[in-house]
């Protein structure tokens, strides 16, 4: 397993989930767990995604994400899963 | 697994409150590039730090990039030079000629600070350590990255006063050689007691003698964070207040060590130790003052200051120790007075004198740190409260460290601008009557007795 977590924020809009789910797929990103919510008028979701299959490194995938976001006028963070589970788990 | 909720308090931990990871600072021994002849030692300096250090800049990067996490600066610490120019350098032009190889080095590689211009005298000074002391102005007016650092006294040996004595005029001297940019060169000239081995942390690292030949330590930060986190316990108990700063200093910790592993394992250099300083800075919300104030202070130097310092600084060990496998350096809480807004304040409205910093450094990681004085101050001053620091330390069994800058020029309620990460700061009031003769005295204050802890 190779476990990112990918987290969108930004105004709701039509098409996110399918938008960032669909570059997931062209790139052979496992999703493992998805949850939103809308706090305020603001979309928030999070992703957890495996990568190991997929062929381009993180750095890669960080900045096409962030570019996507761009696009749809959303902000997207990819960030590998360790720093929240060290943060958070014992 | 983890949840949108523990995402969010991450994210805005890193977004919002400024949590980042202060420094990696590569360790590299020199003690192997020692050599009778000053052209071929620099060559040997110049050769280890480039090739030790070539990729500790874009690791850094990458790793920063990996966990979405701020790593702010890459640095170098190195063995006390006066130690590795000992067998080769015969005049103080022979040492300033390794600052300037030193400084060449840390540009090659990226890295924005490099430490260890450095002599250990605690109890008594080579001619190699006085060489060193002596080029010490030169070296730093004529060097950008270059920091030095002088250990004058430890718990175990007492102070070296010809040490003090000799620094209060070496920081004088360092002070006029900069004089056109606010007296810079002393923000980069820290006088210690009971200095430790591992500090990652400017201007005072270096890699002491006991250390492997590189090891990678890792500075932390994250003032921000616990203000934060007391803003939700106002009013609350001092037992509510001490679990908020644990589990804080804890999850800021956890983000330091994990990125020293990582660090570790890219560079293939050994990990030495996580220091878990709150180490603020001149950005916005980046302040230790804050915290003060958010513990119920209304100025930092009110009375209760050094009580609410002493409940962080303690704090933040008990929570920061149980994060990472080894912490070392200066592990506390950093109070200089440059950083942002909340002590230049308390300065300016009158809370915060040089007199209640000095009662604070008896309970704070550090000492007097960045601390801009009027520019006529005498050396025998200088070298007084560098006294009075140094026995702080040595009588308490902790590091202390003083960071003067006698600002040429200039007097009490005007600035000094530096720039950067050293900020700026208000020219401070002295204590105006003399300590000439004490200071004058040859020799060195006995080691402390260990018993009668009264």
């Amino acid at each position: 397993m190779d476990k990112i977590i990918i987290t969108v924020v930004g105004k709701d809009t039509l098409g996110i989930i399918a938008r960032v789910t669909t570059y997931l797929f062209h790139n052979d990103i496992n999703i493992l767990d998805i949850s939103q919510t809308i706090l305020g008028d603001m979309f928030n979701m999070m992703v957890i995604a495996d990568m190991q299959k997929c062929t381009k490194e993180f750095g890669v995938v960080s900045d096409e994400l962030r570019e996507l976001g761009e696009e749809i006028g959303l902000r997207i963070l990819t960030q590998k899963e360790e720093i929240f589970t060290k943060m958070h788990r014992i | 697994m983890i949840n949108l909720f523990e995402v969010r308090e991450t994210n805005k931990m890193i977004e919002q409150e400024l949590l980042d990871v202060r420094t990696i600072t590569l360790g590299i021994s020199l003690l192997d590039c020692a050599d009778a002849d000053v052209t071929r030692l620099n060559e040997r300096i110049y050769e280890k730090i480039t090739r030790l250090g070539s990729h500790l800049v874009e690791t850094g990067e990458a790793i920063s990039k990996d966990f979405g996490i701020p790593i702010v600066n890459k640095r170098v610490s190195i063995t006390p030079i006066s130690l590795v120019g000992a067998g080769a350098c015969k005049t103080p032009e022979d040492y300033v000629s390794i600052a300037r190889t030193l400084d060449r080095a840390a540009k090659e590689i990226g890295i924005n600070f490099l430490g260890g211009y450095s002599a250990l005298v605690n109890k008594g000074m080579t001619t190699s350590d006085r060489l060193l002391i002596e080029s010490i102005p030169e070296a730093l007016a004529t060097t950008e990255m270059v920091c030095s650092s002088v250990n004058v006294g430890s718990t175990r040996t007492g102070i070296d006063m010809d040490a003090v004595r000799l620094m209060g005029g070496i920081i004088r001297k360092t002070a006029e050689l900069t004089a056109d940019r606010d007296s810079l060169g002393c923000a980069k000239l820290v006088v210690f007691c009971n200095a430790p081995d591992d500090n990652p942390f400017m201007a005072g690292a270096f890699h002491g003698v006991t250390e492997g030949d590189a090891v990678i330590n890792v500075g932390v930060s994250g003032p921000g964070v616990v203000k934060s986190a007391l803003e939700k316990v106002r009013g609350e108990s001092f037992e509510v207040l001490c679990e908020t700063i644990k589990k804080t200093a804890f999850k800021v910790t956890r983000v330091g060590q994990l990125v020293a592993q990582e660090a570790s394992r890219r560079l293939d250099v050994p990990f030495g130790i996580v220091d878990l300083s709150l180490a603020p800075t001149p950005a916005i919300g980046d302040s230790v003052a804050e915290i003060l104030e958010q513990m119920g202070l209304q100025r930092a130097g009110a009375p209760g200051t050094t009580a609410a310092l002493a409940i962080l600084n303690d704090q933040v060990k008990k929570g920061g120790v149980m994060a990472s496998s080894y912490v070392g350096g200066l592990s506390g809480a950093f109070i200089p007075v440059s950083e942002y807004l909340g002590m230049i304040d308390a300065v300016h409205e009158g809370a915060l004198t040089l007199e209640k910093l000095e009662a604070m450094t008896c309970v704070c990681s550090v000492g007097l740190d960045m601390i801009a004085i009027p520019g006529d101050t005498p050396a025998s001053t200088i070298a007084g409260i560098i006294a009075d620091e140094a026995a702080i330390g040595m009588i308490n069994q902790k590091t202390t460290a003083v960071r003067l800058i006698p600002v040429i020029g200039k007097g009490v309620g005007e600035t000094a601008t530096f720039g950067g990460l050293l900020g700026y700061a208000p020219i401070m009031p002295v204590n105006r009557f003399s300590c000439d003769a004490f200071i004058e005295r040859k020799g060195r204050i006995p080691a402390p007795i260990h018993s009668f802890k009264n």
